[in-house]
């Protein structure tokens, strides 16, 4: 039997019912809701950022089992208005993926930029390139096309699924557009009533 | 020595009534502040000076230990009233405490027993002005870089939060906050040390020279005591920073910012 990525058994956090699934290999799991339902603390959660009880597994080992940092390397959180630290886009990862830097139609250049002179579509663009760079297992994307125009819409939605198909990885996909969800995740999730239901 | 009369103190007062009184003219509101502060010195010190006097003379370990914990435990509270954001709990005031008794009791201690060599060695004529002048300029210290740190974990907790989701230790991701936080809490000493003499007398070898010592000798019981001020300030600020980062964060490496009110 080919072990899950991921794997949720009676996984709970906050006043939120407790929910039992899969993610395997190679898999996009989309969640929708209204705003407000919750779907970033599910993320937050998945990357033990905030307090959470039940069975968490990665390739079969319990969430306890890592340390804190391990964890979220493996299953990286990407946040919705992504965060920079450094005055230029270079320092903030060690080894860029210049492949997906260009699949999203950016230059090497792009390693001088100011943040403070980034759009808020830029950010999120780069956001999701040094999350790839950082090599994770498992992406978990909250509305990482929020600002996109409709072509960094499409070239985004192409990058994720050839990162996903292109080995032992997965990715949980939180969005608000129905459209995306279809086109690119192959389970999709509901958040209602603080209660994950499967659509 | 030139004696001071109370006349001469009812005359050097007269400064701060002027002020207040044109405060009051200005209506910069600050005129009733400024007279219970002037009234309120005008009585702490008179009251430590007789203290002090019959301190000296009974000559008590037991006593000296309690005045420096009471010492201790109103610039704990100073520290706390200087926070925009407090730890739930006692850990704000344990933190302030705790990092100025470390560095503080212990610089001093050592000062007492290796430096000046008494005996004994608490001698309280040395002991609690060195005792006081550590406490207070660490307890500034550790206020200042306390604050930092809480605030901007606050206000940076997105970075922090992002740097955590990238497989970050909690330090790294305080890394850049931590280095801030100790710049802000040593400036204070930082740059008395380095304009010491220049623009000022300190107040310490000020009152050596007024008493009629020889300022030689006073500048160097000043540079003893600079040092040890800023040793006991920078080893206080380090420690607080370093307790207060490691309580924003749970076992699990969480940023938990639910653990800090807002004043």
């Amino acid at each position: 039997m080919i072990q899950s990525l991921l794997q949720l058994d009676q996984f709970q956090f906050l006043q939120f019912k407790p929910c039992t699934l899969k993610l395997d290999s190679g898999c996009i799991l989309g969640v929708s809701g209204v705003s407000g339902s919750g779907k970033s603390l599910f993320l937050r959660a998945l990357a033990d950022l905030i307090p959470n009880s039940g069975g968490l597994c990665f390739r079969g080992q319990a969430l306890l089992e890592f340390s804190p940092p391990v964890w979220r390397a493996e299953v990286c959180y990407l946040v919705a208005s992504s965060a920079w630290w450094f005055d230029t886009v270079g320092p903030h990862c060690k080894t860029w993926d210049f492949n997906a830097l260009s699949a999203l139609g950016f230059e090497a250049g792009v390693m001088d930029w100011p943040i403070s002179r980034l759009s808020t579509g830029e950010k999120q663009r780069l956001a999701f390139v040094r999350s790839l760079s950082h090599q994770p297992s498992v992406l978990l994307l909250d509305e990482p096309t929020a600002s996109l125009d409709s072509q960094n819409q499409q070239q985004f939605e192409a990058l994720l699924s050839s990162w996903v198909a292109d080995g032992d990885r997965a990715a949980v996909l939180v969005s608000h557009d129905e459209g995306q969800l279809g086109r690119v995740s192959s389970t999709q999730y509901r958040i209602h009533n603080q209660e994950l239901e499967l659509v | 020595m030139i004696l001071l009369s109370f006349i001469d103190l009812i005359l050097a007062s007269s400064f701060v009534l002027l002020l207040a009184l044109t405060s009051f003219w200005l209506e910069l509101s600050i005129g009733r502040q400024l007279l219970v502060s002037a009234v309120r010195s005008f009585v702490q010190l008179g009251l430590v000076g007789l203290v002090l006097k019959q301190i000296f003379l009974m000559q008590s370990p037991w006593l000296l230990g309690l005045i420096g914990l009471v010492m201790l435990s109103v610039a704990g509270k100073e520290i706390l009233s200087r926070q925009h954001r407090r730890f739930s709990g006692l850990w704000t005031y344990g933190i302030g405490v705790g990092s100025m008794f470390i560095s503080s009791f212990s610089i001093t201690f050592l000062a007492l027993v290796f430096l000046l060599g008494n005996q004994p060695w608490w001698q309280p004529q040395y002991a609690i002005p060195l005792l006081g002048m550590m406490l207070g300029n660490t307890m500034n210290g550790v206020a200042l870089g306390l604050n930092q740190v809480t605030e901007k974990a606050y206000l940076e907790r997105d970075a922090i939060e992002g740097r955590l989701a990238l497989g970050q230790t909690p330090g790294l991701a305080m890394s850049d906050i931590r280095r801030r936080s100790a710049q802000v809490g040593l400036t204070p000493i930082l740059s008395s040390m380095a304009v010491a003499g220049l623009v000022s007398l300190p107040g310490m070898m000020t009152g050596q020279i007024l008493a009629g010592g020889d300022p030689f000798e006073a500048a160097k019981y000043q540079m003893m005591i600079m040092f040890m001020i800023a040793g006991g300030t920078g080893f206080g600020v380090l420690f607080s920073i370093y307790l207060s980062c490691h309580r924003l964060f749970d076992e699990r490496g969480r940023l938990r910012l639910d653990r800090l009110n807002s004043k």
